[in-house]
């Protein structure tokens, strides 16, 4: 990677003053321009990236995210939450190009959906993505979190990332509610009716809360943008600063190694010492038990 | 060591009292720009209704045996999804109502908001979602519903019967304010589902 000069230092090999005394000397690279035009063509992306990054400083940032130690035992169940993240990608991306075709009005949010699935080109293909990753999604977020829970990754000094990971299915949750109703089709219909119900059924604060999904006492004109907006504007900007979050702290502790990896222990410390022997030896101390047998 | 501009007897030093007022400023900014989207998002919790009745026919076309279906709209522009149907039948001396009055019962189950439909040949309300079933007067007589089902308030002008807004009943058939499916009616439920200022009162019984 070639870098800029310096100042003071002409460029950077060191022998610059000697170099500009000289004058017209001949450099190597320079002296046939075929040839350094396709020496400058093969440093073009280095140089681009070298430029970047010293305006950045990104590289030491990537290299401790992307190339820190994980611990023994690692293996294809630690790629559950980049499998979720990828999935949250995709819905990210096709939910846009879905935004470009669809109308959230009641009276023609179902034609929009129908246009945009039998007319427009791939449609059927990029809703397709949108509505079986939505799924995808869902289930990957399951099984990531059963793979925290049954490995104890959920545990001291990660308790944190835990909770950031609840806030993140229910997020999850929110989007796959407001999500099924926009093709306003008879199922997505009153299944929301009936979610909205079961969001009232709470006491107190349950009626009100209906009230706010529906903007009103009942199923109105605005109540399809509203879950629009929610789908798209509110629920995405608060999932993307969680799995910052969430990456942020992956990142600063570290993952978990498998439960059947002993690895921070030595063989000797590894045999498990009989149950009765630690119970009867609690008032002599740890260390007699040690010694022992 | 005393900080810079320190003078005798100050209780707060010019650093801290620049951070308080900048957070103060900055929490008034905050809030000035917070509060009113939020209540511009709320807002229609607190909207009243308007009081809308509509003609569903003249006032032979019900009798007190059984219920004539009707559609109505409940909510303007929005087509399709804005109307409901309703099931009109005059008031029955054998149920102990008034012959002159008229009993509007919404198809909203009582349960999670699923359309009922009354089935003639049992005399009962059904709901396809969840099971629930009601009996004539709209009262629970099976499945998960917990009140009986709403009604519409009805009068009759220019010898035409109007529908008017909905209300909720209890067990007894009690009028109370609207409250939405799977809340309760009656009794302390009145204060768990709290009345919203979005319904309209419910009629004197």
């Amino acid at each position: 990677m070639r870098r800029p000069p310096k100042p003071g230092h002409s460029n950077g090999n060191g022998d610059a003053p000697a170099a500009l005394e000289n004058g017209d000397a001949p450099s190597p690279v320079t002296d046939n321009p075929g040839k350094r035009l396709t020496t400058g063509a093969k440093d073009a992306p280095a140089d681009l990236v070298g430029w970047v990054d010293e305006r950045m400083g990104a590289t030491s940032f990537l290299t401790a995210m992307l190339m820190r130690k994980v611990p023994k035992g690692t293996n294809w169940f630690y790629t559950l939450g980049s499998a979720t993240l990828f999935a949250f990608v995709v819905q990210a991306i096709t939910g846009v190009f879905l935004a470009m075709y669809y109308t959230p009005s009641p009276v023609e949010a179902y034609a929009s959906i129908t246009h945009l699935t039998n007319d427009v080109f791939l449609g059927e293909f990029v809703r397709g993505m949108h509505k079986w990753g939505a799924s995808v999604m869902v289930i990957l977020v399951f099984v990531h979190m059963a793979r925290t829970f049954f490995f104890g990754a959920y545990k001291y000094p990660r308790e944190l990332n835990w909770v950031i990971g609840v806030v993140l299915l229910i997020l999850t949750m929110v989007m796959g509610f407001t999500g099924y109703l926009l093709p306003f089709d008879q199922r997505s219909y009153w299944a929301t009716i009936v979610g909205v119900n079961i969001n009232g059924t709470g006491p107190i604060v349950g009626p009100y809360l209906s009230d706010f999904l529906r903007a009103g006492p009942e199923f109105g004109a605005t109540t399809l943008s509203r879950f629009y907006a929610i789908h798209m504007l509110l629920v995405p900007g608060a999932i993307i600063a969680m799995i910052g979050a969430h990456l942020y702290l992956v990142v600063k502790m570290g993952t978990t190694a498998p439960p059947w990896m002993r690895a921070d222990l030595k063989p000797k410390d590894a045999r498990r010492e009989p149950v009765e022997a630690i119970a009867d030896g609690s008032a002599n101390g740890a260390s007699e038990n040690g010694n022992a047998s | 060591m005393k900080p810079v501009g320190y003078f005798e007897g100050e209780s707060m030093t010019r650093r801290r009292v620049f951070t308080l007022a900048g957070g103060a400023l900055g929490g008034l900014a905050g809030a000035g720009i917070i509060l009113p989207a939020l209540g511009f998002a709320v807002a229609p919790i607190f909207d009243q209704p308007e009081e809308d009745w509509q003609p569903v026919g003249p006032l032979d076309d019900f009798v007190p045996e059984t219920y004539v279906p009707r559609v109505i709209t409940i909510v303007q522009g929005i087509g399709e999804a804005g109307k409901t149907t309703v099931y009109v039948r005059r008031g029955s001396t054998d149920l102990g109502e008034d012959p002159d009055s008229y009993v509007a019962i919404s198809t909203r189950c009582a349960h999670l908001g699923c359309p009922v439909r009354f089935v003639q040949a049992a005399g009962n309300f059904i709901c396809p979602c969840h099971g629930g079933v009601y009996g004539f007067q709209g009262e629970v007589i099976g499945g998960p519903p917990v009140r009986p089902l709403d009604r519409f308030q009805t009068r009759v002008t220019d010898d035409l019967v109007e529908i008017g807004p909905r209300y909720s009943v209890t067990s007894q058939l009690e009028p109370v304010r609207a409250r939405d499916p799977g809340e309760f009616t009656g009794g302390v439920w009145e204060y768990l589902y709290p009345p919203r200022p979005s319904t309209a009162a419910p009629p004197s019984s």
